[in-house]
């Protein structure tokens, strides 16, 4: 070992990961805000602080800023360590680390201002959007720059979920931002009626399937392995749950769709697709738990190991929810119901928070130079705080969701409707309020996560000289 | 030729390129020994766990 030898960038791994849990707490806090507007409607304030304007931001602020952060300072991580290199160009890491904070600081201004693109998760207006553009192509550079410049043969399993969460979201991002600019602050789609909203949800879909799938699968290859001290259960079986996913989630957009102008052959084929989804994604699911096999004792005592499988049991949870849901017949039941906001947080709040909070949790002492965090035993309950908040959410949600799709349904024996739109509304109050009570439970986990982390970050020192090894076993 | 043959002809082309993958990854068996060599990779810099926990070699922690 010279004293020349080139460390880990960790600076960037370490900024995006503080971030992470303070965009958490902001976009989660939002959505409690919502959650409590449903309840009690006297709370929408002004045209600035009305529902219609803070729900795009609670969305882009969980997904891409919680989310977003969390696929930066993870995939930094790991594709640093896995290729034993050093992080392609330290600059245009920065770069992507600056400029994404201030994609969300704008996303944050203007939402509550009302400037939207209206469409959903893709709200953000065209400067905006441009910005995303050049960010993440730094991002790309950055990322594929490390996996060429790394020290052994293989790519790791993750790096292939990374890599493609990366291409594809360039892909969807720039298609569907595609807009007709009128002003600084207003544009309108490059495309028209349904053409429209096919690219919407074709971008809608994959934003699920590659951002909130694909990259957090990245995740779950390192992430689980390491903290359960063994490699993953079967590395064949990741490669061909990779290339399924790949193969089959670009066709189940249309399942957004059902019953629309859309033609009925292609509501089909996103159904059939959305159907096949379910093998993939079981298999992957599958793959992570039982990576534990045979040392299912550290389950009991290890709660970064909680969060990480609970993650996937509601990873398979919501991939099973969801192919059903995709059927044109469950569909007519469910869609524009609650049943579509449960689906989405088994899958945001269980599958998605909670294995970034897993990994949040196995980053921050290791970029610190602690041995663990500074209490373990806030780990555990912020883990019971959290798991009890997300069942609160989706079993009231579930409830709801049926309610409402059999009030709205029907009918009197001489044809007309049964129910008003508005006693529906008055039916979902019990549920709404017990819903915020499930965000309120997982907000406080996330404040508990806070704590510990300041507490951990407290008196450490910034670890930098964590050296980058040529790997004992191979060489390029 | 017809845009919608082309259309025909890239789905199943795709098709047996995933069945191509799987029999790559479950059925040629020089691919065994690469794919596990490749499973063992976030384990093969120990050293670098060590630093960042402010462990020394022995996995002790260090007195500074």
């Amino acid at each position: 070992m010279s004293v020349t030898q080139s460390t880990y960038n960790y600076k960037v791994v370490r900024q995006f990961t503080v971030m992470t849990v303070v965009w958490g707490i902001v976009g989660m806090l939002v959505g409690v805000i919502i959650a409590a507007q449903l309840v009690w409607p006297e709370l929408n304030f002004g045209p600035y602080l009305h529902f219609g304007r803070l729900r795009p931001l609670h969305t882009n602020a969980v997904i891409f800023a919680f989310g977003g952060c969390a696929l930066f300072a993870t995939s930094y991580y790991v594709v640093q360590r896995t290729c034993h290199a050093r992080i392609f160009s330290d600059g245009l890491a920065a770069f992507t680390f600056w400029g994404w904070q201030l994609v969300i600081v704008l996303a944050a201004i203007t939402l509550p201002l009302g400037m939207t693109q209206g469409k959903e998760y893709a709200e953000l207006e065209w400067p905006i959007d441009l910005l995303i553009a050049v960010v993440w192509v730094a991002y790309a550079v950055v990322f594929f720059g490390t996996i060429v410049k790394r020290k052994v043969t293989h790519i790791y399993v993750a790096n292939w979920f990374y890599g493609g969460f990366i291409l594809a979201v360039a892909l969807l991002h720039i298609v569907n931002s595609a807009a007709i600019p009128v002003s600084p602050t207003k544009s309108y789609s490059a495309y028209a009626g349904v053409q429209d909203a096919m690219v919407q949800w074709w971008y809608g879909h994959n934003a699920v399937g590659f951002f909130l799938t694909a990259g957090f699968l990245g995740m779950m290859y390192y992430f689980v392995p390491k903290q359960a001290g063994r490699p993953i259960y079967s590395y064949r079986l990741s490669v061909v749950h990779f290339w399924a996913l790949i193969f089959t989630y670009m066709w189940a957009g249309p399942h957004h769709l059902h019953y629309t102008a859309l033609p009925d052959w292609t509501q089909s084929v996103g159904m059939l697709f959305s159907l096949i989804l379910l093998a993939p994604s079981w298999g992957g699911m599958i793959n992570g738990v039982m990576t534990l096999s045979g040392a299912w004792h550290k389950l009991r005592d290890d709660p970064i190991l909680k969060f990480l499988i609970t993650s996937l049991s509601f990873y398979g949870m919501s991939t099973f929810e969801g192919p059903m849901m995709a059927i044109k017949t469950v569909n007519a039941l469910s869609h524009y119901t609650d049943w579509t906001i449960g689906h989405v947080h088994s899958g945001a709040l269980g599958w998605v928070a909670m294995i970034s909070i897993g990994s949040v949790y196995y980053l921050v002492p290791r970029l610190f130079g602690k041995p663990e965090m500074f209490s373990v035993k806030l780990i555990t309950v912020h883990f019971w705080v959290a798991t009890i908040g997300v069942v609160l959410y989706i079993a009231s949600m579930w409830i709801s969701g049926v309610m409402q799709g059999l009030m709205w349904r029907a009918v009197n024996a001489d044809g007309t409707l049964t129910y008003s739109f508005v006693e529906s509304v008055k039916a979902s109050y019990p549920f709404w309020a017990i819903r915020f009570l499930g965000g309120v439970l997982f907000l406080t986990g996330m404040l508990i996560m806070a704590y510990n982390m300041v507490k951990t970050i407290a008196g450490g020192r910034t670890v930098d000289d964590a050296l980058v090894l040529q790997p004992a076993a191979q060489h390029a | 030729m017809d845009i919608n043959e082309l259309r025909s002809i890239v789905t199943v082309v795709s098709l047996l390129t995933f069945l191509g993958i799987v029999w790559w990854a479950y059925g040629v068996k020089g691919n065994k020994a690469r794919f596990e060599e490749a499973a063992m990779l976030p384990f093969t810099d120990e050293e670098a766990d060590r630093a960042e926990l402010g462990l020394d070699r022995n996995g002790q922690r260090k007195a500074s």
